[in-house]
């Protein structure tokens, strides 16, 4: 190589002398040797600047594992690999943040399809079911995240785009409204469709889940999700070692890696041994009905079917498995 | 991976002694490029300190991202209500600016106009550098940039043809590969002192002219097909995104060839440039046009879906970022129109400069920011959570806008000694 580049360089000097010779303006660099080591100077300083302008990236290349690294598709894990990788990340869990989980994965039940419905009419905005979605789905704790999020609108008709996030003040207000949003599990998920790596997909009992080891933080789904449902790790999680919850969802409520996107999973890792979701056993007001939709003795399934329910943004056709209603 | 393509191209150039033609077209090919390095790191020292300045410009975005990457995108002003910000607005620009590079094709080879022949080359490295920028901003949005090869298709999970992301990944490649050949091929040839073969570039450039549309239009659809989204869920955009690729790509090739003509000793022939003047003539007011027409649905019906044209063009309950932004970039798009109808624009090269750049930033403010921004605003809920980027995020964007300005200067800075034959292959180079 050092003698194709003298070469190359003595061509030049001879064949075009002049024609873009940088030297015309500094006489002493007309010397090949002279040159050649001004450009060894400046390829090294280049380097130099170059790995000091990256230097700040060695933690993080430091924290990558390359088990972590190399991780498959949730589908495409045998067991052996998921018990690898479940106890993997229970020990990354249990060095970062101080607490011993246990990681699993519990499949879906044959002939379920889960369904919510929230009773608009007695839930009075306490968001008791805000903070223990916090404290099951281990969310961070110093931005006060969770996958619900309750508006406050006027009695009169039930426009949530004049709601409040923010409200401050004792509950319920007369002559007020209090209405829970959360993922609404679609059946025709538009953020499913636009992931460019499907890393989040619909499991055959109806919950959208998110593979949190292949998501690539690209955030298109949050573009496409009518129900702002889709949240963002901007962030590594900060909990503090007394609230890890331990029984961790591989598809769930496991700690959150840093540039992922998350969102609700119906506390996969709750309902699908039995359970109700954290929100729902957390509800002082019974607003929350949760159920199987393919049982027709469930009471999700008498709601629907004696109750006026709505579903939201209805005009999107996303076909939620998420329904409200009122019960007067 | 463009020695590649356009090398085992040129094996097939040279029939009879297949294969000794074709080892000495690897050695001579490869020699190609080692002479082209030597070409782009060798220059005045006006040409040093333009390309340190940018290399500095970029270390400073690299430092920026890396700390990013460090400390996770909460050091960026995004949110979980306004999701995607500066990076994916460059993103958008760029991908116009990418596609606008070819237009000088379309005069060139379409209509067999043979002056336009020299500078297409210099639209083509505009893309170049473009789709190089393109993918860079979509790199440093990535939550999780170690987790890249999960879109790579066969190794990662490639939602093909569901995600308009899988599309757009797909044929910005292609885009770039068309171009690294021809590019490679033409200058390879004159570099050899050879004519190019017809049929080793002519299809590749027009498959490019129909590639252009192509990259703008599915970078369109990534947003109109968002039916949650209703500022973007309209068939205008993709029309609208041409229109501003065909200003941006004419409007920064202008520019570019006023300051090759000013620094170097390749002068442009003024018929290319009237060419360009008169596609700028059309698109800037094509693009006014769609403009008002959007404005128009939205405020005349004045449903809930107009909130965000309102935030954009008026503010909403007090929230006002983006309107002297967007105020601003209509002003320059007006301006600017109006100059490329003026006769006299074309003999001043300074007001026909100073009407490119008004235009340029116009395209930059109207397609970028001010397409992405007010897409989020108000939320799918209604909220309204405003965004101006943060200190990081100019510094990445500066840092891939100096990249960019380096790939194109070292590109110009080969092509030029090339296509005037100041720099030809020696007896030993010349790939017999």
């Amino acid at each position: 190589m050092d003698d194709e580049t003298r070469k190359s360089l003595q061509d030049e000097a001879v064949d075009d002398p002049g024609s873009d010779n940088p030297g015309s303006d500094d006489p002493g660099s007309d010397n090949p040797t002279r040159r050649r080591m001004l450009k060894a100077a400046g390829a090294t300083a280049w380097f130099g600047a170059l790995g000091y302008s990256l230097w700040p990236m060695r933690k993080y290349i430091k924290n990558l594992d390359q088990d972590e690294l190399l991780r498959d598709h949730y589908k495409e894990l045998s067991v052996a690999d998921k018990k690898r990788i479940f106890a993997a990340i229970e020990k990354k869990t249990e060095r970062e943040y101080g607490a011993k989980v246990r990681v699993s994965d519990p499949p879906p039940m044959p002939g379920v399809k889960y369904g919510y419905a929230l009773n608009l009419t007695t839930c009075i905005g306490c968001r008791k079911c805000v903070e223990a979605c916090r404290v099951e789905n281990n969310h961070d704790r110093t931005d006060m995240q969770s996958y619900i999020r309750v508006f406050e609108i006027e009695n009169m008709g039930l426009d949530i785009s004049k709601g409040r996030l923010d409200y401050d003040h004792p509950v319920p207000v007369k002559g007020r409204r209090y209405f829970p949003v959360q993922c609404q599990h679609c059946d025709n998920p538009p953020c499913v469709s636009v992931c460019p790596t499907k890393a989040t997909w619909k499991e055959p009992d109806g919950i959208v889940a998110i593979d949190y080891s292949w998501c690539i933080g690209c955030r298109y789904c949050a573009a496409a999700c009518p129900y702002q449902a889709r949240f963002f790790n901007w962030r590594k999680p900060r909990i503090p070692a007394n609230e890890v919850n331990p029984d961790q969802g591989y598809l769930s409520n496991r700690v959150r890696p840093v540039g992922v996107m998350e969102k609700c999973h119906f506390c996969l890792h709750r309902v699908r041994r039995g359970k109700f979701p954290a929100c729902l056993e957390a509800c002082p007001a019974g607003a929350r009905v949760f159920g199987n939709l393919r049982d027709p003795k469930s009471e999700i399934r008498w709601v629907l079917e004696n109750r006026r329910v709505f579903i939201l943004k209805e005009e999107q056709a996303t076909k939620p498995s998420f329904f409200y209603f009122l019960a007067e | 991976m463009s020695s590649d393509t356009s090398s085992s191209a040129k094996t097939s150039t040279a029939p009879g002694t297949a294969s000794e033609a074709g080892l000495s077209h690897w050695v001579a090919y490869v020699r190609f490029l080692w002479r082209s390095v030597l070409l782009a790191t060798d220059g005045t020292l006006l040409f040093y300190a333009w390309m340190t300045v940018l290399t500095a410009v970029a270390f400073v975005g690299a430092n920026a991202w890396a700390q990013q990457v460090a400390e996770g995108m909460a050091l960026t002003n995004m949110s979980n209500q306004v999701s995607w910000g500066l990076y994916i607005a460059n993103f958008t620009f760029v991908v116009g600016v990418a596609a606008g590079g070819v237009m000088m094709v379309i005069p060139a080879y379409l209509y067999r106009d043979e002056r336009m022949h020299a500078v297409v080359i210099f639209g083509e490295m505009l893309a170049i550098a473009a789709i190089i920028m393109a993918m860079l901003f979509v790199t440093v949005d990535l939550g999780r940039p170690d987790r890249f090869w999960h879109l790579v298709p066969g190794v990662g999970q490639f939602n093909f043809p569901w995600s308009m992301l899988t599309w757009d990944i797909i044929v910005l490649n292609i885009y770039l590969l068309l171009n690294l050949h021809i590019v490679g091929y033409l200058l390879y040839m004159r570099f050899l002192g050879r004519a190019p073969a017809p049929r080793w570039y002519v299809p590749f450039v027009v498959i490019s002219i129909a590639w252009a549309i192509s990259i703008h239009t599915v970078t369109a659809f990534l947003y109109a097909g968002l039916g949650g989204r209703p500022f973007w869920n309209t068939a205008l955009l993709a029309p609208r995104f041409l229109a501003s690729a065909f200003i941006s790509g004419p409007a920064f090739l202008i520019i570019a060839l006023t300051v090759v003509g000013r620094f170097t000793t390749f002068k442009i022939d003024r018929r290319p440039l009237g060419t360009l003047v008169s596609i700028l003539k059309v698109t800037t007011l094509l693009n006014l046009f769609m403009v008002v027409s959007e404005v128009f649905t939205e405020f005349y019906s004045g449903t809930h879906h107009t909130a965000s044209a309102r935030y954009l063009f008026l503010g909403l309950d007090g929230h006002t970022a983006l309107v002297p932004w967007i105020w601003i970039a209509i002003g320059l798009n007006v301006v600017a129109a109006a100059l490329f109808l003026y006769p006299g624009t074309l003999k001043n090269r300074r007001i026909l400069v100073s009407a490119c750049v008004m235009t340029f930033i116009g395209c930059w403010i109207e397609k970028g920011m001010g397409l992405v921004v007010p897409g989020f605003i108000p939320s799918a809920l209604n909220e309204i959570v405003e965004y101006q980027p943060s200190v990081i995020e100019w510094r990445v964007t500066a840092g891939i806008w100096a990249f960019g300005l380096i790939v194109y200067s070292a590109a110009i800075k080969v092509a030029i000694p090339i296509l005037t034959g100041e720099a030809r292959a020696t007896d030993g180079d010349n790939g017999r």
